[in-house]
Formats: structure tokens, C-alpha cells, sequence
């Protein structure tokens, strides 16, 4: 039996391998003590970016161009998957000095 | 000496006059307690500030603003009371949170009487000199007096978001003109 289903289990990894998104990574954006880290983040479309705020405050990731608005709680963290390409900047609407941007190439 | 010290304090304060600060000598500098105390009321001055402007502001920006501001400064407040609880310090009420308190009552009473542009442009202008008076209190006096270091890193942090709230109301002030 066992070395029977040795290839299904073969074929279903390579399957999965195929449906999920080439080296789709997850990239750490960082709020802390009122500062956004890094400052210039580089990533792609189907990436993920989790937004990590440390400080006691609340903060956004709030994009110009309206692409994205996160609310991050005192001390939570969210994620968001980057569909569209594109440098944007982004801020934080409830501390306008936090700025950064976020290049996401296709 | 107490008693002219926290008086120059609060002046300094009240009146952002660096000059008043300076005539603070640091041997007669505040106690933990009494910082607690200062910046907690402090705090609590702007709280009820921005429960005012919520009531009353008109133009989005400023009601936005005082939002920002109930946030950060009940987020501030809650770590104080959680330092001095457990540090298990009792704040000290002193002449300068009485000063404060004091002039800060008669700044509601005279918002209170202001509507629409008017008060939206009394209550940004009053955050900015405020903002910048107490940030100049921290850096000069508060946080230099302090002497657990716990407390030191709260003010510092205070003192930071307290000059990104003064940037951001000088950013309100000027789109109001």
C-alpha cells in the first residue's frame, strides 16, 4: 500500500507548488516608537506584508493613492497581500510625520 | 523655594517664556511624584480639551485632530498610571498641576463661548502654544528632574509623540487660515 501512494502524494506537492504564487514572501513592516522600519521596503505582487506596531499607540498604514489603509491597534499586528504594482507612499493618518514607502514590482 | 520653583514652572507652562524656565536653579528640581503628577494632568488638560473640540469643531481636520489627541493622550495617561502602580509611586499633587489645572478650567470656559471657525481656530491655536509649552517643560525640566528611569523613558516617549501633535496642529492652524 504504501509505496503505492508515494507518487499521489508527489504529484499533489508538485500541484500545490504550482497554485501558490512563486517565492511569494512575507515582508516584516515595522511601527515603533513612532517610527515606520524600514523606511523604503521593497516587494512584489502576491507578497504579504505584516505590519507590526510595538508602540502603545495606534497607528495606520494609510496609502496616498488610496491602494491600501491598515489600522494597526496599540500592540497588534495585520496583514495585507500586495495585489498591485507600483511605488506608494504611505503614512500614518493619525501621526502624519510616519512615512515611508513600499515599491512593489510585478 | 518649593513653592517659586513649581510657580515658575507652571508659568513657564502657561506662558511658554523660556526665560522662566531658566530661572529654575536644578538644585530645587521636582520629585518623581510630583513629575507623575504634572504629566498625568497635563494629559488629562488635553483630554478634556479634545472632548470640547469633539463636541464642537465644525471643520473635519480639526475634529480629526482632536481625535488624534483623546487617543494618544488617554494612551499615554494609561502607561503612566500602570508606571506608577507599579513602581508604586502616589503621583504628588503640587503648584504646577494646580496652576495647570487652573488655566486650563478658564480655557474651556473661554472656548465655551466660541462657535464654528471661530472656536475651531481658538481651540488648534491654543493646542499649539500648549503642545509647545509642555514640551519645552519636558525637555528642560521634567524629564532632566526625573530620576527613575522608567519614568524618564515614558517622558520621552511623551515628549516625542507631544512635538508630533505640535507639528500636526501647526499643519491644522495653517490650512485653517
Amino acid at each position: 500500500m504504501m509505496p503505492e501512494r508515494l507518487p499521489s502524494i508527489a504529484i499533489a506537492l508538485v500541484l500545490a507548488a504550482m497554485v501558490a504564487p512563486a517565492h511569494a514572501e512575507t515582508i516584516v513592516i515595522t511601527m515603533e516608537n513612532l517610527v515606520i522600519s524600514p523606511a523604503d521596503a521593497s516587494a512584489r505582487i502576491g507578497d504579504t506584508i505584516e505590519w507590526i506596531n510595538k508602540d502603545v499607540f495606534a497607528h495606520t498604514a494609510t496609502a496616498k493613492n488610496g491602494d491600501f489603509d491598515v489600522t494597526l491597534p496599540p500592540n497588534k499586528s495585520a496583514t495585507s497581500v500586495l495585489t498591485k504594482a507600483g511605488a506608494v507612499d504611505y503614512y500614518c493618518r493619525f501621526h502624519p510625520n510616519m512615512k515611508a514607502t513600499l515599491k512593489v514590482a510585478p | 523655594m518649593f513653592t517659586r520653583r513649581s510657580a515658575a514652572i507652571a508659568a513657564a507652562i502657561l506662558l511658554s517664556s523660556p526665560a522662566l524656565l531658566q530661572g529654575a536653579s536644578a538644585a530645587d528640581k521636582p520629585t518623581d511624584p510630583q513629575i507623575a503628577h504634572i504629566a498625568y494632568t497635563a494629559g488629562v488638560i488635553d483630554i478634556n480639551a479634545a472632548k470640547q473640540a469633539k463636541k464642537k469643531a465644525q471643520n473635519k481636520d480639526v475634529k480629526a485632530f482632536a481625535e488624534d489627541m483623546l487617543r494618544d493622550h488617554e494612551a499615554v495617561n494609561k502607561q503612566a498610571l500602570a508606571l506608577v502602580k507599579k513602581l508604586n509611586v502616589t503621583p504628588e499633587d503640587n503648584d504646577t498641576s494646580k496652576a495647570l489645572s487652573k488655566q486650563a478650567s478658564d480655557k474651556l470656559t473661554e472656548l465655551d463661548k466660541l462657535d464654528g471657525a471661530a472656536f475651531d481656530k481658538a481651540y488648534v491655536a491654543n493646542e499649539v502654544a500648549y503642545h509647545k509649552a509642555v514640551n519645552g517643560a519636558l525637555e528642560t525640566q521634567l524629564i532632566p528632574s526625573a530620576n527613575n528611569a522608567e519614568l524618564k523613558s515614558l517622558l520621552q516617549t511623551g515628549l516625542k509623540i507631544f512635538q508630533g501633535h505640535q507639528q500636526h496642529a501647526e499643519h491644522v492652524a495653517a490650512e485653517l487660515k
